[in-house]
């Protein structure tokens, strides 16, 4: 009686195989030129200011319009793609995109995996807090048993993990959308994040009063690496240099300049 | 009524998102769970020890868990593979494993356990002296099977895949952490622009109650169908 | 023994991923998991035994208010409840300065709420399914006897109810402590979120999620086990005799 259904299954089997084959080839692009007159960026959104997006849907922020404008000055087209900071590094490895604007910093770990362009954009971090939160400098005795938010995954995940890890709590968030919302609820002390990020969506908003508590920060290098770069595959070393002559070319022109004052007001 | 302050498309695009993950999961756990029936009811001792180790797995772990091993480590895994193949053979080709994949394939997967006992349950549950007698007809063992065991065995599954489906359905919520646009990130989303939840989470609720009940009157229509000449089951 | 802890230490230690910092973080994570399920269950027992009581009643004013309560808690995700919850606290006016919110500001006990709710609902609709299965012959019993309503929930109803309901429970505490895995999206370092924490630092979801899905899968088992043996005890009477 079950041998039909072996004959069955061995026959659902077989068709099953031939449909995840074809629709694997069907996926599978063809072989891609090692020459990008498409370049696809991954980026993780939303990062306000640097990439966000409008109500409508739209993508736009200072990563978006430099990527845009470099791509101009190359002489290609490109397109975004919206990744989770979780799986953007994977995903440039499996080549859903080609390359990694999205404020990410260029560091030692990240630069076992991939290759980094030069660095486009260097802020320091800032710690905010309530406007009236008794905090005055971060340490570990002023931080003893507080909450402390940062966005998993980054730089100032690893620097907040190893310095107070042992004396606050830390929530870990997917990302700074969802920090902000827990701050502006009451449910964290203090913030650790990227300066120009706090000050769009905690200091310019009107959500609440913050400050920024202590120094901006921008060493040790262990952690804060050399800044913001364009992530490449190791092996797409051409199109790195393309970058980085198109981000000269700009920084020379001006393009730069009036992008960074669109969106950080004063230079640092 | 509620303001839904510009986000009401795409909360209704993230809603077809949903239905579409459901239905495309509930096909593949259907495939995964006919085909563990089978592997479960077969003499080779390799095809049950295979089914079973499938469907224990799957019952250990927690759906989330599941989704990301497969969203995450997948795309570094056939990122293995497509460079290998590259290394050897300079294939350059590029699977994609995008959250829509990945979250059909893990709810099929996870569904398709849970269907193989569905099934399991009710081809055993066919009357056996249906069998004998169509067996002393003359008919042929793929005539069985379309005229006798397989409306006799739906009837039997209609109510356990029913089950499934519900808490499929629930289940697609969790695509929304690992980054799927569906209605229920779309209404974080909106949540955390406009510090507005319930304003945005509660319709996302009641669709969700909503695609419930239509799937149960549909369901009962099915039963209706199976249970002819059956009486109440 | 001492060799297995220096040997143990040093594999820890050459460990890039496994180290005594991250094994931490999972020992942690564990602790949390188990406090959130465990916690959850008991209350939500607690609750769903008045209600499915309720629920089986004929009083149609305790009876739908309560159908309503499940089907909505049944018919919606978990994961909509957690943040209708979590996120749909702090809107409440002026919580933050009641007493309350000493609790509701840590994530965990949002969650908690969340997760009572949804398996009392659970529970509940299983021991209404429990109780209606109580066999005519001991009910018209107990009222041959003159019990009263009160006194035959007490003594024949739910005692037999309870056993009943065993297997389906047995399902819903697995399914709670695969459930409890989504309290890490709001930021609660249960077993999930230290899984999460190490790919997060390390790149490595293999390392980090397989580890985490081989102790679901012990526990899970444990579960299995314990509601496996309380059946051969409890329910030997139903077995089929050889």
């Amino acid at each position: 009686m079950v041998d039909q259904y072996k004959k069955l299954g061995i026959r659902f089997m077989k068709k099953l195989l031939t449909v995840s084959l074809l629709s694997a080839a069907v996926l599978a692009g063809t072989a891609q030129a090692r020459d990008y007159d498409t370049v696809r960026f991954g980026v993780d959104v939303p990062y306000e200011p640097m990439e966000y997006r409008l109500p409508n849907g739209d993508l736009t922020g200072f990563d978006i319009e430099l990527g845009n404008a470099l791509c101009d000055e190359i002489g290609i087209d490109c397109t975004w793609t919206v990744q989770g900071w979780d799986g953007i590094i994977p995903g440039l490895l499996a080549r859903k995109y080609d390359a990694i604007m999205s404020s990410m910093t260029i560091n030692d770990q990240r630069r076992k995996q991939v290759l980094f362009s030069d660095p486009y954009f260097t802020p320091p971090s800032a710690w905010f807090a309530p406007a009236d939160s008794k905090i005055t400098v971060p340490s570990k005795q002023t931080l003893e048993g507080k909450t402390i938010g940062v966005q998993r995954g980054t730089l100032q995940d690893n620097y907040a993990t190893d310095m107070f890890g042992d004396v606050a709590d830390i929530n870990r968030y997917s990302t700074a959308d969802d920090m902000v919302l827990d701050m502006d609820a009451g449910r964290l002390d203090i913030v650790f994040l990227d300066f120009p990020v706090g000050k769009s969506t905690l200091l310019d908003s009107n959500n609440g009063d913050y400050k920024i508590v202590g120094k901006m920060i921008s060493e040790p290098k262990k952690y804060f690496g050399d800044g913001f770069g364009i992530a490449f595959r190791k092996r797409d070393k051409e199109l790195a240099e393309k970058f980085n002559a198109a981000l000269a070319t700009l920084k020379d022109n001006g393009t730069y300049d009036k992008l960074y004052s669109k969106y950080f007001e004063t230079k640092k | 009524m509620i303001d839904l302050q510009g986000y009401g498309p795409r909360l209704l695009q993230g809603a077809w998102v949903t239905i579409e993950l459901g239905l495309l999961s509930l096909l593949l756990s259907i495939i995964l769970g006919l085909l563990t029936a089978t592997a479960k009811m077969s003499r080779s001792w390799i095809a049950h020890r295979l089914g079973t180790l499938y469907t224990t797995l799957i019952r250990g772990v927690p759906d989330l868990v599941l989704m990301m091993l497969l969203f995450f480590g997948g795309q570094i895994g056939v990122n293995m593979i497509t460079d290998w193949l590259y290394y050897q053979f300079d294939i350059d080709i590029f699977i994609n494993i995008n959250e829509f994949v990945a979250g059909v394939v893990t709810i099929g997967l996870i569904f398709g356990a849970y269907m193989g006992e569905t099934f399991r349950g009710a081809f055993l549950a066919v009357d056996s002296g249906q069998i004998e007698a169509a067996r002393a007809y003359g008919m042929s063992e793929s005539l069985m099977f379309r005229r006798i065991r397989f409306p006799q065995m739906m009837r039997h599954a209609l109510p356990g895949l029913s089950n499934n489906w519900m808490v499929l359905l629930k289940t697609t919520a969790l695509v929304s952490v690992i980054g799927l646009t569906d209605m229920v990130r779309v209404a974080e989303e909106a949540t955390k622009a406009t510090h507005e939840p319930f304003t945005f989470l509660i319709p996302v609720a009641v669709i969700y109650l909503l695609i419930a009940s239509v799937s149960e009157w549909g369901f009962a229509r099915l039963q209706k169908r199976y249970n002819v000449g059956f009486g109440e089951s | 023994m001492e060799q297995l802890n220096a040997w143990f230490t040093r594999l820890l230690a050459d460990n890039e991923i496994f180290t005594a910092q991250t094994i931490g973080y999972y020992a942690h994570g564990l602790a949390n998991t188990a406090q959130l399920v465990l916690l959850s269950l008991l209350i939500g027992l607690m609750l769903a035994v008045p209600l499915a009581i309720g629920r089986s009643s004929p009083r149609p004013w305790l009876k739908w208010p309560i159908f309503l309560y499940t089907y909505v808690f049944r018919g919606t995700p978990l994961l909509i409840q957690l943040y209708i919850i979590y996120y749909g606290v702090v809107f409440v006016e002026g919580i933050q300065d009641t007493w309350l919110w000493l609790i509701l500001e840590k994530p965990f006990y949002p969650a908690l709420i969340a997760f009572t709710l949804n398996t009392a609902a659970y529970t509940t609709e299983i021991f209404r399914g429990a109780i209606k299965a109580t066999p005519r012959g001991e009910i018209e019993a107990a009222r041959a006897y003159g019990m009263s309503r009160a006194k035959m929930l007490r003594r024949i109803v739910l005692p037999s109810a309870f056993r009943r309901a065993l297997p389906a429970y047995g399902n819903e505490v697995i399914f709670m402590l695969h459930a409890s895995a989504i309290a890490s999206v709001v930021t609660i370092m249960d077993l999930t979120g230290a899984a999460r924490f190490v790919y997060a630092r390390f790149y490595a979801p293999f390392d980090a999620f397989l580890f985490v899905a081989a102790i679901y899968l012990c526990l899970t088992f444990g579960i299995l086990y314990l509601f496996r043996y309380l059946e051969k005890r409890l329910l030997a009477h139903l077995k089929p005799q050889t």
